[in-house]
Formats: C-alpha cells, structure tokens, sequence
C-alpha cells in the first residue's frame, strides 16, 4: 500500500496542487476570490454549459446506439462475433488524435462527405458528437453485454410462464438486473467525454471547447495561469463527483445475481425482429466504428508507392530533427516503461485492496485511484514540468516524465482489471500454503501468480495501448525533439501542405495497427477466463470499467 | 509484516532499475549540455538556407540544433514556463505583440550583438537593456484570390470597412487571435484603424458578415484559402485570408511555373506591422553559443537570405532584399501599427472580448 500511495502522492497530488498553487497564490497569500470572478465570467460558463451537455449527449447517443449492439454481442450467435468484439473495442484503445484525424478523413476539409456530397461536419459538435460514439462504443457493448450474457435467461421465460407479456417481463425481471450496468457504463462514457482533449481540439476548431481544452488553451496559448487553475479545480470536483456516483453503482452491481456461462445464453437469431437488429447493428459498426478508420488507412496510402511511409523515414530538418518513424521507437520505449510502472503501482494498489481486512480508509482509496482518469491530463502534465524540476526530485532532464505521467493514466486500468480477479481468490489456498511452512514470497509465486497471471497480462495489455495513445500529458512534457506518436501526429497535423497531412495519416495508420495488435492479443488471452484454477464463479469481469 | 516490506523493497529497487532496462535513459538528456551545441527554440516557420547555416557552423565552430514549438505564442508560453530550467540557448520568433509577455517574465538575458547599431531605428525597442534583438518584420494583411475577383466581376476589398460589406460575405478566413500570431495583429490592426471604442463594433458587423475563423495561419492559409496552390488543391473556398504582405512572392516563388504575376494580391489598407525578435534565454546553458548567434541572426548574410526563406524583411539597414520580392510583395506604404506598451496594456482583454463577441 505504502508504494502506490506514495506514487500518486509524488506524481498525481503535489504536480496538480503545485499548478493550482502557482495559479492561485499571489504575493504569498491565496486569491479564492478568483474562482468567484472567473466561473462567472460568460466565457467560462459557455464552456461549463457546452463541457456538460455535450457529455450529456455524447452519453445519451452512445447508449442509443450501443445497447442494441450489447443484447447481440450477449444473446445472439452468429459467426465472426468474436472477432467483432475485438473489432468494435479496437476505438477504445487507439488514441484520440487517431480518432480524431480519422473524422476529419471523413467529414472534414476534402473528407470523403465532403467530395461526395460536399458534406462538411467538422468544426460542427455532430463531428464530436459521433467521435465519442466511436470511442466509447466499446464501454456500453463490455460493461452492460458481458452482464448481459451471464444473465439466467430462463428467469425471465419463468415471468413469461406466468402470464407476463414479454415487454412486461423484460421490464420486471431483465431490466432491473441491467440497470446497474447501464447506470455504470453510462457514468463512465459521461466521465471520459466530459473530459474530452483530443477530439474537441482536432474536430472542433476555435469555436467549441471543453473544460480540458480550456485548461490547455488557458494554460499555453493565452497564458492565464489563475484561470487554468480554477478551471482543473472545477473539472477536479465535477470528475469526483461522478467517480462517487460510480463507485455507488458499481458496488450495487456487486449485489447477487444469478449469473450463468455466457456460453450458454448465446442462441442464433430467431424471427424478423431479431435478424434485423443483428442487421441493424451490424451497419452501425460497419458505418460508424470500421469506415472512418478505412478511410484512414486509405487515405495514408494516397501516395504511390506506399510515399507516406517512406517519407517518414527521412528527415526533413524541419518538423522533426528526427524522422517521423523515430516516433515509432520513442513510443514504444515510453510505453514499456510505463506499463512497468503503471502494472507494479497498479497491482500492488489493486492486492491491498482486495484483502479482505482492508478497512474503510483503503476501499476509499480504490475511488482515488480512478480520479487521474478524470483529472486534467494537461493539468497533470503541466504540474510535472513546475512540479518535479528541483532536486531532490529534478526529473524535469529526464525522460522519465513522460513514461510516469502515462502510468498515471494507466495504473486505474490495471486496477480495475486485477482487482476483481484478486478478490476471486480463495484466501484459505494461501494460509494453507503458509502452514505447510511456504515463505511469503513463495506463497505469491505459487498460489496469486498462477491465478492472476492472465489477468496480469490482461492489465499489462490495457496500460501498454493506453500508454500508447495518451495524449493530453504527453503534449506538455514531450520534448519537441522526441515526440511520441500522437505527438507527432498533432504536429504533422498542423502543417500544411499534402505530404504532412499524407505522414499524419501513415503514422496514425501505424499507431493503430499496433494498438489493435496489442487489444488482440488481449482477446486471445481472455475468452480462456473461466473457472479453471481459480474455482470461483464462472464471472469475467475483466475489461469493465 | 514482513511480505509487506519485502514487496516495498522489492518495487522500489523495480523503479530504480526501470531506467536501465529501458534503455532509452540517457539519449536525450546528454547531448544539450555540449558547449558546442546551440539550440534554438523558434516556432514552426522558422527557416533558413542550409548553405548559410553550414557556413556559420563552420566559422562558429557550433553545431546548430533546432526546436520547433508549436506557433509563435506557443513556443513563447512555453518557454516562459521552462525559464527556469530552458530547453534551448536562443528563443526565435517573439514579435511584438507578445514581446511585453516575454520581457515581463525575465525571459531573456541582456546582450547587444554584433551589428545592433545596424539595425534600422524604428525597430528598436527595449532602449539600453538589449534583452531581445530585433530581427525581421513583415506585415499581415488581407491577401485575396484574382481569379475568384476577376470571375465574379468584383472589385477586392481595400480597407478593413470593405470587409464588412455585404458584397464580401462569407469570404473571409482568419485565424484566432488567441492562438495565432496573424489572427492577434489582424485584430490589433482592427483596433488601431477603429479605436479603443470602434473595433468591437467592427467584428460584430464582420461576424454577421460571415467571417470564418480557423486556429491557425497553416489551416487559413493552405486549407480555407482558395487563392494558394495549397489551398486550392485542398478545395479551399474562401478567396480572402488574413496572412503576409509577402504572401504574394511566395506564391510566385514557390510555383512550379513562374506565373508573370502573383495569383493573388494584398489589400492595402489592411495591413498591421509585426516585427519579431530574439533573444537569449536566462538559463542558457550555452550562453556564449547562444550570443554568437545572435551574432548571426543580425549578420549581413542572414539577414539578406531571410527574404526567400522565410519570406520577411529584413531589420538590418543596408540589407539588400532581391528584386522579385519587392516586385510581388512591397512592403504596405501605410501599415497600421502600435506602440507595445499600448498591446501590453490592452492585449489580454482584448483578445477575451475578442472570443466573446467572434467565437462564442
């Protein structure tokens, strides 16, 4: 317990009370005034206003279309659903600057709208609106469809035998089971679209801006510190709010269910209704989640002769001293690092939690480590550059800055994904093992390893594509001679000219081909997740957030 | 008890080893400190002829290092805020709308280069305490597209009130003043045209005029215009953008055919002079590179290869600019200008009320 605390303490707490502090503090003494002063300005509470209800809509549209897709993805059989299911999760983890060049491939300046029909939807909130969609697709179709398939459907055919009509024993019986995982997987599409970087600052254009793009334009181009520090404290009590409300309907979901093997559930479509749905999501999928990353890669093989990609193995002295490529390596290396780092905080933090003697003070802590998730990454980038550049801890030289703001990010997903595993584990196994005279290291190695070492793996996986694709720190602390991927894709973005864009859409194209590598590697390790060693409940919990 | 501990040490030795089994640790770090580096930190346009930079590498006896950051106000924000600890020897690329943010912030050390008496007076400023030196100017002005103008029968605009008119609705593209350097003169040249009072009034009536707002010059310029080579191979469908007095050259300079005259031409009436600088970081960790090229940004022969690379005049008195560029691209007779302690006062509040009334 003592190393994850301290790590979030060392590179989460003081960095954002050291930008706060240096926001807010004039003269020696505290301007709380300001708060006052700036959430009442117009400007401010537009961005409030906007930050909310497109978080709200992008919420609302995401389950729309999502929840269809998570009563196929649970009920239905049809062939290829597995590697569909790895298919529509690929958005979740590619980063947003590929997200958002791949929208703007589409509905932007000369996208594939635009030349059709003469479309334009970029600098419009439906382009955000439906690159969230794209992102948080995943969430609503893993959190609510994985409880879905486990759910005892003969329970509501028992309502049926009684008279119930089907639509009344859905909404008696299936519905009040789900609801929790809506209210779940809908509170996290809320938290990560009303922290929106990314996407609001490449499809949005100067005119929308959430609170995380406020932060970052007030920090580094307007250069109003007190503003950006009153706006992360504001983003910061919003984010622990729903992390609160989350915490609460997760720990409602936990209650007992009768829970079956998915296996079992799954059936081939029957009737009209069902073939048309598994239709219907199918197109969905099909339109929203495959076509803007085909005219992506599409549009990254423009040139003849595969011109994008080499073109980034030169140097051109300009943008990069380096060629583009080198981002490649420089990511992959940031990447490793922090998924060391995030897996190591992450599962001690997540082993100290699921003891079963953990006291309230540690089950508080489990909301905490959620809150970089939803605190500024700017925020958080920022204060590591004011934060971390004396000695005893002078990181600012280091390249370690950037891998330990990515395991920030990543840390929560390791969390989330080894603790429920850890608790499945019978305590008895390792007093038994500790009787027979076993050391404390031995017992770890022979009874935890060999049952948390797929979810292990699993959480490994998430922290390396999350680390991958992190953006919003990365910006800030990224030396401009050492860009990572999505760095350099912002860059290439804006530039002009043909062969940038061209690059920016090859390097994107790599980026995502790594990540979805990484996220299918995943998929092989996980369906294998069942009851085998660990003897307790056949529940696959893994990859819910 | 003990598990605890054992996992305690057990990660901490993890951490401390991480450096090593990456191995990416020292590459990056190592290199800045060599005295017989000096890095440049400059914003995306920076650019300057490979022969007079080896040439100056060779008598220096430096090695030039560049970083690009971003636009000009991002590279400055920056910069003000690693003061302590910079990335670089010499920032590049402060102009004076932004200059009162550098020097209020202890940005740059004082050093008067070789050649600063050089320099023409009227863009000097900063008096005896040398923190920035002066190194080119250029002016922002509207620049429109002929061939759009000439197919519609309609006379280009002239002054800021022409664009305001109905008759150039919806063509207008510029940038946002918060974010990009042109975007903020263009708004300044607005201010000092229409007064303290006036130029709120001015870009409400261009806001219902359908101007187009994009976040930087790159995007305006090469996405939006339809007057560029760029643009118009990108479909760009606005013939009027905010950008340089020197656009014009560019475009005949740059073309695969030279064209007898520049495709598109300047608005002469709505011009505003923007004069960048440079000067030597605090910290520098290389102070004495950093002077010898500050040294060379003024050198007769720098400044003389500005024109074609960077398309900007030069500051330097007899510094020769090449005919072409004065044939395509004169220099406006009448820019509107401001005095910096008056962009100092004003800037911030404007560039909110800006946001207000254009973006919101």
């Amino acid at each position: 317990m003592a190393l994850p605390v301290a790590f979030f303490a060392l590179f989460f707490a003081w960095p954002v009370a050291a930008i706060v502090e240096r926001g807010l503090k004039a003269d020696g003494g505290w301007r709380l005034g300001r708060i006052a002063d700036v959430v009442t300005q117009p400007d401010i509470r537009h961005v409030l206003w906007f930050t909310t209800w497109q978080a709200l809509a992008s919420t609302a549209l995401t389950l729309l279309l999502a929840l269809p897709a998570a009563y196929v993805f649970a009920r239905l059989r049809f062939p290829g659903k597995q590697v569909l299911r790895a298919v529509v999760t690929v958005p979740f983890v590619l980063p947003t600057v590929v997200a958002g060049s791949a929208f703007l491939a589409l509905l932007g300046h000369n996208g594939l709208l635009d030349q059709l029909w003469g479309v334009r939807l970029d600098t419009t909130v439906w382009a955000i609106l439906l690159a969230h969609v794209f992102f948080n697709y995943a969430v609503v179709v893993r959190t609510v469809g994985g409880l879905w398939a486990q759910l005892d459907p003969r329970q509501e055919e028992a309502a049926r035998m009684l008279g119930a009509s089907p639509a009344k024993a859905w909404r008696q019986v299936t519905l009040p089971a789900l609801a929790p995982a809506v209210a779940a997987a809908a509170l996290m599409v809320f938290l990560f679209t009303f922290t929106s970087f990314g996407v609001v600052q490449i499809l949005g254009g100067p005119t929308f801006s959430t609170l995380e793009v406020e932060i970052y334009r007030q920090t580094s181009e307007i250069f109003d510190l007190s503003t950006a520090a009153v706006l992360t404290l504001v983003q910061f009590v919003a984010v622990g709010a729903i992390l609160v409300v989350h915490a609460r309907t997760v720990r409602r979901r936990e209650t007992a269910l009768r829970l079956v093997d998915p296996k079992v559930t799954a059936r081939r479509p029957r009737g009209g209704g069902q073939w048309a749905l598994l239709a219907g999501v199918l197109l969905t999928i099909a339109l929203l989640l495959v076509l803007p990353l085909a005219v992506l890669v599409r549009r990254s093989l423009d040139a003849p002769g595969f011109g994008y990609y080499r073109a980034l193995t030169e140097s051109d002295g300009g943008t990069f001293l380096v060629a583009p490529v080198h981002a490649v390596w420089t990511s992959l290396e940031y990447a490793v690092a922090a998924t060391a780092i995030a897996v190591l905080v992450g599962g001690l933090a997540a082993a100290a939690l699921a003891r079963r003697d953990a006291g309230h003070l540690v089950r508080g802590f489990d909301a905490l480590l959620m809150l970089p998730l939803g605190v500024s990454a700017v925020t958080v980038g920022f204060g590591f550059l004011i934060a971390l550049d004396r000695p005893p801890l002078d990181l600012r030289q280091s390249w370690l800055l950037v891998p330990l703001a990515q395991a920030l990010v990543g840390a929560p997903f390791v969390v989330r994904t080894m603790l429920p595993v850890l608790r499945a584990v019978d305590g008895r196994l390792r007093e038994a093992a500790a009787v027979l005279g076993a050391s404390p290291w031995r017992v770890w190695r022979e009874v935890d390893l060999p049952l948390v070492r797929r979810a292990l793996l699993v959480a490994a996986g998430f922290a390396f594509a999350v680390s991958l694709g992190e953006f919003g720190a990365t910006v800030f602390i990224a030396r401009p001679d050492n860009p990572t991927l999505p760095v350099a894709v912002a860059r290439l973005l804006s530039r002009p000219g043909d062969l940038n864009y061209g690059q920016a859409m090859a390097l994107s194209t790599i980026l995502m081909v790594v990540c979805a590598a990484a996220l299918l590697i995943l998929e092989r390790l996980l369906p294998q997740s069942r009851t085998d060693s660990t003897g307790g409940t056949p529940i696959d919990r893994t990859g819910e957030f | 008890m003990h598990n605890k501990t054992l996992v305690a040490v057990a990660a901490g030795l993890g951490l401390l080893a991480l450096p090593a089994l990456t191995g990416c640790g020292s590459s990056d770090t190592g290199k800045s400190t060599d005295s017989r580096t000096v890095t440049l930190v400059s914003h995306n346009s920076w650019n300057v002829s490979k022969s007079v930079l080896k040439d100056f590498e060779k008598r220096s006896g430096y090695q030039v290092k560049v970083l690009e950051d971003g636009d000009a106000g991002q590279a400055v924000n920056k910069a003000i805020l690693t003061k302590d600890n910079p990335q670089g020897d010499v920032l590049f690329g402060v102009d004076n709308t932004l200059l009162s943010r550098a020097l209020d912030n202890g940005l740059f050390q004082p050093y008067r280069p070789k050649g600063s008496d050089t320099v023409l007076p009227r863009y000097r400023v900063d008096g005896a305490r040398h923190r920035v030196t002066p190194v080119d100017t250029g002016d922002i002005c509207v620049n429109y597209d002929k061939a759009y103008f000439d197919a519609h029968r309609l006379t280009p605009p002239r002054t800021f009130a022409d664009l305001a008119e109905p008759r150039y609705k919806n063509l207008l593209v510029t940038e946002n003043a918060a974010t990009s350097s042109p975007g903020l003169g263009f708004l300044l040249g607005s201010a000092a045209q229409f007064g303290d009072g006036g130029w709120q009034g001015y870009w409400k009536k261009l806001r219902a005029n359908g101007v187009k707002v994009v976040d930087g010059w790159d995007q305006a310029y090469d996405q939006e215009f339809s007057g560029s080579t760029q643009g118009r191979k990108a479909g760009g469908d606005r013939p009027l953008v905010v950008s340089y007095a020197s656009s014009p050259p560019a475009e005949v300079i740059y073309a695969k055919k030279r064209p007898a005259t520049a495709p598109t031409g300047v608005a002469s009436g709505t011009c505003f002079r923007q004069t960048e600088y440079a000067g030597l970081l605090s910290n520098a960790r290389n102070p004495k590179g950093g002077k010898a090229f500050l040294d060379f940004l003024l050198s007769k022969e720098f400044q003389e290869d500005m024109p074609l690379s960077m398309f900007v005049y030069p500051v330097r008195e007899a510094a020769q600019v090449p005919p072409d560029f004065l044939k395509y691209g004169p220099q406006a007779a009448d820019p509107r200008t401001m005095a910096p302690d008056r962009i100092a006062a004003n800037r911030d509040q404007w560039v909110k009320t800006w946001t207000s009334l254009v973006l919101r």
